[in-house]
């Protein structure tokens, strides 16, 4: 094979990156250059140096080292049994770009992860080497996640964890049974292991951090994971019980999910139909609803469907309010907190906005609107004083709501 | 050049006591009494300490709102006041103001919005009668105001996102230099974003109002005139390494270029240059995605681990709770057959035998399907024979398990199973055997007549002929007429032997 130059092998080797959901820089801790030999700062939100025409954000460079694998999981593009084309960075090419495109504020840093080679210690060392090379080498204090080898020495999972600010361990599937079926090589025990060890580390490394001030942090962003959506049989309630474990058992900061892509050259096991993005986003919600608005694992399982879907057509928030109207109409005067972050169209700007406010004035609807993106979605569950929804209070309106036509929750959902 | 750092306005020249335009403020203030306002110039658009300073002497002078205007030194604009003795001093005491006022202040001044200083001055006056007048949210100078803060630090993300620097030689050591159109003044504001991410790298950000220059070593910000874009140089060798990330981090797939434009509007595309491609790209999205998809079908490669693969996918399906007729019958019955089969069979569902034997189309139908097969030329063996809904649903009578359809929704929970068994078959041909299972193919519901002489385009572009379930022809009472639709359905299996064999070249 011939030899492929750097911007050949970027190709190939970023191409093969982005069937991967997780883009962010943000979450680690506040450092910059001033005062060093290199470049780089971290502060507040990670921030999104471009869109691509997909709609997502980027924010990392995000390669793989190489996409040669030794291991043959059916949904990904990179397994042994794959004709597609194969490249190989050196540690070393990764570093030059990484601070090459940095300098030129394209990027807020590294996101490496790789397929196996060799062994799944020889993979994980260059990955940390790589990392090494930045932080020592050339003081680099940008942001860098690394993707950890599951079955790789702990002691050398960790080693990435004292140069990342974030580390991940995909999780891959949501099922043990689609995990046999799909990745053979691969285990829950195994992932759930490493994931455990470094929530170990991470805990660790902040305890030691509070004790000792000089204490380098460890992976200040924490550890993340990702699932694949769809390929399996779990339905979403499965799914958004999963998440909600393993943000319990292993701290996670995130999960994110991937959707089904079609995937060139992808396995036989691969269902070849648009990859139903929806359903993705409406996890995706589901999630920021248990992570900012109070809401329970099962509720939100409650708002999915005898099937255990989220709906598509609306969101999980709005499903939920629709399900449980008895909670409704919310009196944006009177209520607590934990009510208005109930409301649908309510975010969680809006709410602590009217909570500082409401001290002042009476709130009228038209306040409510100065306050919000759309009151039309919100006004049929709130109570102002100049305002009262008939529809949720009427009792026969109410009977027809508990399962609204299309075309009525089109009205909402707008 | 002066140094960004410091201040270059003394707080004594704050109030213009040139004279001014005068004899006319009563245009501006239609209802208020006639008094001259006074004319404040700052120095700078986004001067926020000469802002302060003024503001503080007024406020404490007692001068209300409609008592002043303001005006930034060098832009034009119709302002009427008057020569302004100072503002008699009212001897009140300092009152001090919440730190958010500060914050937002701050924010809101760098904006382009004209009347950005009478509203905060304003504001500040409304603050002195009631300390917490900032609390009330949905007050509509203070939303104003706050939009103008959120639209100022919107254009300042923007600018640590979209500032593109490109390298340039200069005198032995390396430039990196950037040309930034910002909406509102916030290059000052923003400096130190860009000192602290690029410490040791020398620097230019060159904006039409200001340029603003970082020397690693003395370590001093410096300020310059405002510059156009062909002062600045014109790409850098590594634009196109960046280019070629930019293309191949996308995936055609997932084309979302609404989302994309809302975060990345149009207006900061001509100075980034990977924008460049977003058109070709998107133009070439579904192409690439056929191209993924039609790649994804071709033969699978060796290594790959088939049987294994669908020896879990039946496993997994045991277990299947995806709709409720999994609480009814014996066992799920799977599909059966070779992996590499030249048709695949999709029937209805298990009937009382195959639900007790585990097996499809072991039962009456199944038998008279065989026969029908062998009539027609083909070797069971040679296809594989599945479900559209793999649980027996049944009514009692008596002791007798009486077949009962399945709905919809079961069709539509159970296809997941069949569709995974053909993504892991690929079969170049599909039979759907009565409505239930068209249905599941092609998720809509076919009547048989119309659609039984020609094929249907399956979502992966293979073909689905549709015949009628065997058990319909067990269940026609009138013997010529059950006789005539036997004979016709061994007519499409022959039709589809044919087009099968075709396929098979
Ligand atoms: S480990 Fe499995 S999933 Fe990852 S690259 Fe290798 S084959 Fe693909």
């Amino acid at each position: 094979m011939a030899q492929l130059d750097t911007r050949e092998k970027l190709g190939i080797l970023a191409d093969a990156a982005k069937y991967d959901a997780s883009c962010a820089s943000s979450g680690t801790s506040k450092r910059n250059s001033v005062g060093g030999k290199g470049i780089g700062s971290t502060e507040g939100m990670g921030i999104c140096h471009a869109y691509a025409p997909d709609g997502r954000c980027i924010s990392l460079l995000k390669i793989l080292l190489t996409n040669s694998c030794i291991f043959d999981c059916h949904y990904c593009i990179n397994r042994k049994s794959s004709n597609v084309r194969r490249a190989r960075f050196t540690a070393q090419e990764v570093v030059n770009l990484t601070l090459a495109f940095y300098k030129r504020n394209y990027i807020e840093g590294l996101f490496l992860s790789s397929g196996i080679i060799a062994s799944s210690n020889y993979t994980m060392e260059q990955l940390v080497e790589v990392a090494r090379s930045l932080r020592e080498d050339h003081d680099f204090r940008g942001y860098i996640h690394l993707k950890t080898i599951p079955d790789a020495d702990p002691e050398l999972v960790q080693k990435a964890g004292l140069y990342a600010d974030r580390v991940s361990i995909n999780v891959e599937l949501p099922t043990a049974p689609g995990l046999k079926r799909l990745a053979p090589e691969k285990s829950v025990g195994q992932i759930e292991g490493a994931m455990a060890g470094m929530k170990g580390a991470i805990e660790d490394g902040r305890d030691a951090k509070k004790k000792y001030k000089s204490a380098p942090s460890f992976a200040p962003a924490g550890q993340s994971t990702q699932m694949i959506v769809g390929a399996d049989a779990a339905t979403d309630s499965d799914i958004v019980a999963k998440a909600s474990t393993l943000y319990d058992r292993f701290s996670l900061r995130r999960v994110y999910y991937s959707a089904f892509s079609p995937i060139p050259d992808a396995s036989a096991v691969l269902p070849l139909q648009r990859p139903p993005l929806m359903r993705e986003h409406r996890l995706y919600q589901s999630d920021w609803l248990m992570r900012f608005y109070g809401f329970k694992p099962d509720e939100v399982v409650s708002a999915a469907g005898d099937d255990g879907m989220l709906p598509l057509d609306i969101d999980p928030k709005l499903a939920w309010a629709l399900k449980f109207r008895e909670y409704f109409p919310v009196d944006v005067n009177k209520a607590t907190k934990e009510q208005l972050l109930r409301v649908p169209g309510l975010g969680t700007k809006a709410v602590s906005r009217i909570l500082s406010s409401r001290r002042f004035r009476t709130f009228t609807l038209d306040d409510v609107a100065r306050l919000t993106v759309s009151v039309a979605k919100i006004r049929p569950f709130i109570v102002t004083s100049d305002w009262r929804p008939t529809l949720l209070t009427d009792k026969a309106d109410l009977k027809r709501w508990i399962k609204p036509e299309k075309s009525q929750m089109e009205l909402f959902a707008a | 050049m002066s140094d960004a750092n410091g201040r270059c306005g003394n707080p004594a020249d704050l109030f213009d006591r040139r004279h001014g335009v005068s004899g006319s403020a009563g245009v501006l203030l239609p209802d208020g009494p006639q008094i001259d306002p006074l004319k404040i110039t700052l120095d700078q658009p986004d001067d926020f300490d000469g802002w302060r300073e003024a503001a503080r002497e007024l406020v404490m002078a007692g001068v209300p709102p409609m008592g002043v205007v303001w005006q930034v030194a060098g832009e034009d604009g119709e302002l009427f006041g008057s020569e302004g003795a100072a503002p008699p001093s009212s001897g009140q005491p300092m009152f001090s103001v919440p730190k958010p006022f500060i914050d937002m202040a701050k924010a809101a001044i760098c904006h382009s919005e004209p009347q950005r200083f009478a509203l905060l001055y304003t504001l500040l006056w409304k603050l002195k009668a009631n300390r917490r007048a900032l609390e009330d949210r949905a007050d509509p100078l203070v939303d104003r105001l706050e939009k103008l803060a959120k639209e100022v630090r919107r254009d300042a993300h923007k600018m640590h996102a979209f500032v593109r620097f490109r390298e340039v030689a200069e005198d032995g050591t390396t430039r990196f230099v950037a040309f930034f159109e910002p909406d509102h003044h916030i290059v000052r504001r923003e400096a130190g974003f860009f000192v602290r991410r690029f410490a040791t790298m020398r620097w230019s950000i060159l904006t039409p109002e200001l340029s603003i220059h970082w020397d690693p070593a003395s370590e001093i910000l410096s300020e310059g005139p405002g510059a156009n874009r062909s002062q600045a140089p014109d790409g850098d060798p590594l634009e196109d390494m960046w280019r070629t990330y930019y293309s191949s981090i996308f995936n055609p797939a997932r084309l979302k270029v609404k989302a994309m434009l809302k975060e990345m509007p149009k207006k900061y595309w001509k100075n980034m240059p990977e924008t460049a491609l977003v058109a070709p790209l998107i133009a070439g999205a579904r192409a690439r995605e056929l191209e993924m998809i039609e790649r994804a079908q071709a033969a699978p490669r060796p290594g790959g681990n088939l049987e294994a693969a669908w020896a879990a996918l039946r496993e997994e399906a045991m277990h299947c709770t995806r709709c409720d007729l999994f609480r009814c019958g014996t066992q799920t019955v799977f599909g059966e057959g070779p992996l590499d089969p030249r048709i695949f069979f999709v029937g209805e569902q298990p009937g009382d035998q195959e639900d007790l034997a585990g097996r499809p189309f072991v039962g009456p139908a199944g038998q008279l399907f065989d026969a029908a097969l062998e009539k027609a030329g083909i070797d069971r063996s040679t296809t594989y024979v599945t479900n559209a809904v793999k649980h027996f649903k049944f009514v009692l009578r008596g002791k007798k398990r009486i077949h009962a359809r399945p709905d919809t929704a079961e069709i539509d929970a159970c296809k997941w199973w069949q569709e995974q068994e053909r993504a892991l078959i690929r079969p170049p041909l599909t039979v759907a055997l009565g409505a239930t299972a068209a249905r599941s193919l092609t998720g809509k519901t076919v009547t048989i007549s119309k659609v039984r002489d020609a094929p249907l385009l399956l979502a992966d572009g293979s073909e689905c002929w549709v015949t009628v379930h065997p058990s319909f022809l067990l269940r026609i009472p009138e013997e010529d007429r059950r006789q005539e639709e036997r004979a016709r359905f061994v007519e499409d299996l022959q039709r589809i032997r044919a087009r099968s064999e075709e396929l098979a070249g």
